[in-house]
């Protein structure tokens, strides 16, 4: 028998289907490669979920994604985006271009404009002239293309020190001289690391492990990466774009 | 009794409290305090009694301080570890030190554990929560090592084993899995120290360094920095900027040394009749 004194006001239910799962991604675009990288924490509140929880994936053999916000929509997310690009395979006999994928992006974002994925995308690799590129995304699809973004976390603490170590924002060349348009790959690995680090020491949900994904254009030489410490090839040969990644630990406090 | 200052009655001032009230309502929210969001924890054992802490300072998701003390100075042998509102923790305890300086000096004794307890618990109770400070306290006194809680609302507890702070249910699973009666010194501080680290690895609210205090009948040792498990590592570049980099409008530069010549003109210059 239902309480009927308790029926005669009126009652509301309230279900929250997001949550925010912590961590940071991060992209840097080079002229001929791009670093996509990403924590590997997952927490929910002060809790750890899982100590490694990808958030960067390989799409193609010439972009990677990356992924921040609610794990769940971020996971399914990339699901969908890569069965998308599945069937653009079985379609076209070839691998979709990256500003293509990017569009395609944007457009499964924007198709759940009242339902977003909570969800910061960030999205690198080679364009089809052999640039390398960084697409950023809202969660509702509004993108452009950038030599470097933060999201997440901790984007707040790692963007203003990207501006001025990629675009030298504040920073007045020397006399007769002026910044680069690109850094080199040591250069910006080392850039990625630092960011990283400084980050799990100021932000609480930053740590664990770092995952850095480097994709080079077709025909290019290693660039100094044949010396980085723990990298690892995915791609299967050498006559295309290739795919490396490169693992470190971060503090687990 | 007159107070301390001819300008502000004593106690906390409440002039701005309906002021704050109406911002609040207007939508703007006030500052956030410092937190520490904590790990802390207590432990009697054969002969004294240990309190330990973590170090990580706190605000909103952010490391306010990677190396802050929270064990705090009661007397030389009753010391207090503070979780919840930074500022709470200190101002309550240095507030509870100070009082039982002066409770020892009028008795002529060493006051108590239970005394420092006591007061600590109707002073919160008197504000009703709004003193954010959950409290640890340990020490020895003439009639034995004693171990309380003291919650934000003033209810105690009195145990062989406590954990307070975000972290108090990642150290309890370590007490409540290793802890026995009467360990001998060594035993306890690695037990103090294991719990506290359960927090450091399995708690975000707290980080950093172990900080370990052993109390007993013949002295009180504070080993600050006990444990040290997450040492910054070394960055791969350095951020040096050269001479120049920052952009300037305009240049001035002014000499900010005064020298005088002093040239006596007639009769002696000391000459004041």
């Amino acid at each position: 028998m239902p309480d009927m004194a308790a029926l005669a006001h009126p009652q509301q239910r309230q279900f929250n289907p997001y949550s925010e799962n912590g961590g940071t991604i991060l992209a840097i675009a080079g002229a001929d490669f791009s670093v996509i990288a990403g924590d590997t924490r997952q927490s929910e509140g002060y809790s750890i979920q899982t100590r490694y929880a990808p958030k960067v994936f390989r799409l193609t053999d010439r972009a990677v994604l990356a992924v921040n916000g609610f794990a769940a929509d971020g996971n399914m997310f990339v699901k969908k985006v890569k069965q998308r690009l599945e069937w653009y395979r079985h379609a076209h006999a070839k691998d979709m271009p990256l500003r293509a994928i990017a569009r395609l992006i944007q457009t499964m974002l924007y198709a759940r404009r009242f339902f977003p994925y909570y969800v910061y995308n960030i999205l690198g690799g080679i364009e089809e002239d052999g640039t390398g590129a960084v697409y950023s995304f809202d969660p509702v699809g509004s993108y452009e293309r950038e030599a470097c973004r933060a999201a997440g976390a901790a984007s707040s603490l790692v963007q203003p020190f990207l501006d001025n170590q990629i675009y030298f924002k504040n920073q007045r060349p020397a006399a007769g001289t002026s910044h680069p348009a690109h850094l080199p790959l040591p250069t910006v690995l080392s850039i990625v690391i630092d960011s990283f680090t400084s980050a799990t020491e100021r932000h609480i949900e930053v740590g664990d492990g770092l995952e850095m994904y480097v994709v080079l254009a077709k025909g290019r030489t290693l660039q100094g990466l044949e010396g980085i410490r723990g990298m690892q090839e995915l791609t299967a040969t050498e006559d295309g774009e290739r795919v490396f990644i490169v693992r470190r630990d971060l503090k687990r406090d | 009794m007159p107070s301390a200052s001819p300008f502000n009655g004593p106690g906390f001032d409440f002039t701005n409290q309906v002021r704050n009230a109406f911002i609040l309502e207007k939508g703007i929210p006030l500052p956030k305090a410092t937190s520490t969001g904590t790990t802390i924890v207590g432990c009697l054992f054969n002969g004294g009694v240990i309190l330990g802490a973590d170090t990580r300072a706190t605000e909103g998701p952010i490391v306010a301080d990677k190396n802050c003390e929270k064990i705090h100075y009661i007397t030389e042998s009753i010391r207090c570890c503070g979780a919840g509102t930074a500022a709470d923790t200190e101002f309550t305890t240095a507030s509870i030190s100070s009082n039982m300086e002066l409770h020892a000096l009028s008795t002529g004794r060493q006051p108590r554990v239970v005394t420092a307890m006591t007061m600590l618990k109707q002073y919160l109770f008197r504000y009703q929560g709004h003193v954010g400070a959950a409290l640890v306290l340990g020490g020895v006194d003439s009639t034995g090592s004693h171990l309380f809680t003291v919650a934000p609302h003033g209810s105690t507890d009195k145990l062989p084993y406590v954990t307070m702070g975000s972290g108090s249910l990642a150290a309890m699973a370590v007490f409540e899995s290793y802890w026995k009666a009467d360990m001998e010194r060594e035993e306890a501080i690695a037990l103090v120290t294991a719990a506290i680290s359960a927090g450091i690895f399995n708690d975000l609210g707290s980080g950093s360094n172990v900080d370990v205090c052993v109390i007993t009948a013949a002295h009180t040792e504070m080993l600050r920095n006990y444990s040290k498990p997450n040492e910054r590592v070394e960055k791969e570049r350095a951020y040096r900027f050269r001479p120049g980099t920052t952009a300037w409008k305009s240049e001035e530069i002014r000499k900010l040394v005064v020298s005088e010549q002093v040239t006596p003109i007639g009769g002696d210059a000391m000459d004041t009749d």
